[in-house]
């Protein structure tokens, strides 16, 4: 039972009527009954994860703040008494204690994260190097079962408990309130990844019914289904065909794969999380966004502050900031500054420190190292234009003509085709495969595929082409609509017949144009593997 | 005061700290002068700036900078 099924919508139906029928004090009770029968219908065996990882953040984040409590009387109490170098001596034990019991809750936490998705990564490695040393014996496979979004909830469930222990917010005492936080069904499988301080507020609130709510909730939804089922569902065994056989598939077949597959994968990703946003607001539930029109950035830089916000953001504020200051990067800052100077010096640490978040993020997209590759690309790309941005910088200041729309324009379509490539990694499990792949782009042949048919032997007929020519020049007019503000409430200040012949042009194009078929269900969204 | 005020000037001579209240927001430090400036801080003086107090608000000014470092000077 998942988003595009009709047993979803049937299940989110009835939620929704009886979530504006009980006492509103018992509104976030049943959301969270109704988010683990969600997951549980995915798999019966998943909510046991939920389930230990909702209760070691919430246990962790207690005991830390239980300790911060302790610390905070018994210096109100006695801190008259004791001398500076006593009161210090007393923090300092007692950040101890809070660091032991943090990593020992971070490691359990992520440790089961590591055990579902990674073990069987390890040992294939494992085999590779026996393999390679000449040893004939190998490890076996473990059958470990990978529940639909545990990277997502983990993440979320992990910076709840970076942010008790760094007090940037309270623990949350109701078990049963937390428990929502981490499974709150429309985001559990494919994010955003919500902080508490965000989420926790809207989700315990008493919400009224407004048609307000219920309108730009259900139109939200609705263009989250045009961009998955119209879209990205027409496009993917196209895709499909073309990475199971790349020996059939090369050339000019590869051009047409990566344009396709980053299409795909914007329509796949932005339209679940349009019916998660959607989702949501019906229940009057606010969720932050996680994309700001990505693939009209200029460089991978800006791409990368457009596309998947929250992920990045939890990246950089869990990860990147402790480790850029950490004492090792300022020894490493100061030995640099001594040797090259400190303009110089100062990036070193910056550099490495993104290289381990890019490193990071490669593995959690997934065990596999066309990931790993992928996420120390982008890192090679975004490191290489930063240290050639004096050079842009001279360069933009000497020509005339940086700041016409026709040069934007080229940046524009210069990063789109950059994020083609990247994206070439995540099609093809073996890297070694996607290098072929790319080294055939120049001498690979099928440069005839546009006039000779070819194109027409990837499952997609004219009409397909047509409708995906539509759907695409229809994602990129909203797009330029939503930077100059929101869709929905321009929409709103039109007149009661044109809005009604919007909704339904819209639905109507989903039923007749949406992609259904067999076990059609989320499993089939992209970032749900992740 | 002035001690700060010195290691600011060092990463920007050509930026008016005394003044100046958009160090982050206006992108006049970026993350790699967070780091340099977190390094000589805690050598000026002895205190440590931890990830947890990265943050804008903490960074926009001298004046919020100085009130961080007092803050964990009194810790």
């Amino acid at each position: 039972m998942l988003f595009t099924t009709y047993e979803f919508m049937g299940f989110f139906l009835i939620l929704l009527i009886i979530y504006y029928s009980i006492p509103s004090g018992c509104q976030w009770l049943l959301l969270l009954i109704g988010s683990y029968w969600f997951y549980y219908k995915a798999d019966p065996r998943y909510i046991l994860y939920l389930a230990v990882i909702t209760s070691l953040t919430y246990l962790g984040a207690r005991i830390i703040e239980r300790n911060q409590m302790l610390q905070k009387k018994y210096l109100e109490k006695l801190g008259a008494e004791l001398g500076n170098e006593e009161k210090k001596k007393y923090r300092k034990k007692q950040e101890q204690i809070r660091r032991f019991w943090f990593v020992s809750f971070l490691a359990a936490t992520l440790g089961i994260l590591a055990i579902a998705k990674y073990t069987n990564f390890l040992i294939q490695n494992i085999n590779h190097v026996l393999d390679f040393l000449g040893r004939t014996e190998q490890i076996s496979l473990i059958d470990l079962l990978l529940p639909l979004g545990i990277s997502f909830y983990t993440f979320q469930a992990v910076g709840y408990l970076i942010d008790v222990y760094w007090e940037n917010i309270s623990a949350e005492h109701n078990f049963l309130r937390y428990a929502l936080f981490v499974s709150f069904f429309p985001q559990l499988i494919q994010g955003p990844i919500s902080r508490f301080g965000d989420l926790s507020q809207t989700l315990g609130k008493k919400h009224r019914l407004h048609w307000e709510n219920i309108r730009d909730g259900m139109g939200r939804m609705l263009w989250g289904y045009f961009k998955k089922m119209v879209v990205a569902d027409r496009i993917a065994p196209a895709v499909h065909l073309m990475t199971g056989n790349p020996d059939l598939y090369q050339g000019g077949y590869i051009l047409v794969l990566m344009v396709l597959y980053t299409v795909e994968l914007y329509a796949d990703f932005t339209g679940g999380i349009d019916i998660t946003i959607g989702i949501a607001q019906t229940f009057g539930i606010e969720i932050k966004e996680n994309f700001r029109c990505p693939y009209f950035s200029t460089s991978l830089r800006e791409y990368w502050r457009r596309w998947h916000i929250s992920m990045c953001t939890w990246f950089k504020d869990y990860v990147f900031y402790p480790i850029s200051a950490s004492s090792i990067m300022q020894k490493l800052y100061k030995k640099a500054k001594k040797r090259v100077g400190a303009k110089a010096g100062k990036r070193l640490p910056i550099h490495l420190s993104s290289f381990v978040v890019w490193l990071a993020t490669g593995i959690w997209h997934g065990a596999s190292w066309n990931f790993v590759v992928w996420g120390l690309l982008n890192w090679i790309v975004l490191t290489v234009s930063e240290e050639l941005e004096p050079m842009y910088r001279r360069f933009h200041l000497c020509v005339k003509f940086t700041d016409k729309w026709g040069y934007k324009l080229f940046q524009i379509v210069r990063t789109f085709l950059l994020i083609c490539v990247l994206n070439l990694f995540d099609c093809y499990e073996a890297v070694a495969t996607t290098l072929r792949m790319l080294g055939s782009v120049i001498i690979g042949g099928n440069w005839n595929i546009w006039n000779n048919g070819g194109l027409m032997e990837l499952g997609l007929g004219m009409s397909d082409f047509c409708v995906l020519l539509i759907g695409v020049l229809l994602m990129i007019g909203v797009s330029f609509v939503q930077q100059k503000g929101s869709v929905r409430e321009k929409l709103a200040g039109r007149s009661y017949p044109v809005q009604v012949a919007v909704w339904f042009g819209l639905f109507l194009t989903v039923i007749l144009w949406g992609k259904y078929g067999i076990g059609y269900d989320a499993s089939q969204f992209i970032y749900n593997r992740f | 005061m002035d001690r700060l005020l010195k290691i600011l000037r060092e990463l920007h001579p050509e930026v008016d700290f005394e003044t100046e209240e958009h160090l982050i927001d206006g992108m006049i430090l970026d993350s790699y002068d967070i780091v340099a400036l977190i390094t000589e801080i805690q050598d000026e003086f002895d205190v440590t700036i931890d990830a947890r107090k990265i943050l804008p608000q903490n960074f926009n000014s001298a004046k919020a900078l100085y009130a961080l470092i007092q803050e964990m000077e009194g810790i």
